[in-house]
């Protein structure tokens, strides 16, 4: 069973790491929040199930399965708050974008700041 | 009913947490089960409105999980492919994208799986429509961007959540 | 020697982070590389639970996560330009 364990949190780790390459290297904002959401999230996930099952069902495995459930609902809710807080506090996308259907909307008066 | 069963989950957490069955310990979580289910009384999701407990909802979460899961490291790989890769080869953009569900805690539940799958990250919902933010726009007729980036879930979280 | 190798690797991510604090251009930027840094140290408690062998770390995690996403989610509101009751 350690053995598993010890894979997953390899893998978690180069995930991580993958995500913080992608803060670093990516354009703006949104492409930003993308690669380390998604990579972050999934890592922190594989390294705390790597732990459940490196030390097996103890206090210190539960735990590490319910942090992870957690993670996996809040990241993405943070990373939605965060990507509607800037678009909405002016940050533009980046210039080698295809379109912004979402300002578009929002000039169009389709979209209310309330809503 | 829904705030029985938000105490029975909040105990079992309290349970779960703490991994001990000491009489103090299950007393307290009893205690502290019923004050945190008094605090969000208000913001409880409320249950479906037809046959909450149907086995076969049960049946398509269990199969929900691995379709995630399969999702998500695929996502994980294309982010690992466009970072290392020199050029970074990317053509971002927010697309406007329809869904058919309609309660809330289904469609948080889809923009939450839509954000964690390749190349797409929620940015807002209103109404019937899902603002994403897409990495890689590879086309621009809205019914196929629709296909692309909400049935993989949408049917499955149909059957779980209404 | 292989703990060594996962703490290095995460150290790396973290410093990677710190950079886009320091140098992100916007705001939000900042936020964002605040919000993944917190995802990471929950990380690294995990391992470090391990390693030491109690359970208390595990603990620490879960209320970093906690406060991590509500921080996060005040921010946001923040930028949004509302208050935090809405």
């Amino acid at each position: 069973m350690s053995e598993i364990g010890l894979v997953l949190i390899s893998v978690g780790v180069v995930f991580d790491l993958f995500g913080c390459i992608g803060l670093v290297r990516l354009p703006d904002i949104y492409n930003r929040l993308q690669a380390a959401t998604k990579c972050v999230t999934l890592g922190t996930c594989m390294i705390l199930i790597g732990v459940a099952f490196y030390t097996g069902l103890d206090a210190i495995g539960v735990k590490a399965i319910i942090c992870a459930v957690f993670i996996l609902l809040t990241s993405p809710t943070g990373a939605h708050a965060l990507a509607r807080g800037s678009h909405r506090s002016g940050v533009p996308l980046w210039e080698g974008s295809v379109g912004d259907k979402y300002r578009e909307d929002k000039e169009g008066g389709e979209v209310h700041e309330e809503a | 009913m829904k705030i029985f069963v938000t105490y029975l989950a909040a105990f079992v957490v309290w349970l779960l947490l703490t991994w001990s069955l000491d009489p103090q310990e299950v007393l307290a979580g009893l205690a502290v089960a019923a004050l945190s289910t008094y605090l969000t009384r208000d913001i409880l999701v409320e249950l479906p409105p037809s046959r909450p407990f149907h086995p076969k909802r049960y049946i398509w979460f269990l199969y929900y999980i691995p379709v995630f899961f399969w999702h998500m490291l695929r996502a994980n790989l294309d982010v690992a492919y466009r970072v290392l890769h020199p050029e970074v080869p990317i053509r971002p953009g927010i697309v406007k994208v329809r869904t058919n569900l309609k309660r809330e805690i289904s469609k948080t539940m889809l923009a939450n799986s839509i954000t964690l799958t390749p190349g797409t990250l929620t940015v807002d919902v209103v109404g019937d429509f899902l603002y994403v933010h897409w990495i890689n726009v590879s086309t621009h007729d809205p019914e196929e961007q629709t296909r692309i980036i909400v049935s993989r879930f949408e049917r499955i979280l149909k059957e779980v959540f209404e | 020697m292989i703990w060594w190798m996962f703490f290095s690797i995460l150290a790396l991510s973290g410093l990677m982070c710190l950079y886009r604090v320091g140098a992100g251009p916007t705001p939000p930027d900042r936020t964002v590389a605040i919000d993944i840094f917190g995802t990471l140290v929950v990380g690294f408690c995990a391992l470090l639970g391990i390693i030491e062998g109690r359970d208390f770390f595990l603990n620490i995690a879960i209320a970093w996560a906690l406060l991590s996403f509500l921080g996060t989610v005040a921010l946001a509101k923040y930028l949004e330009g509302r208050g935090f009751d809405e």
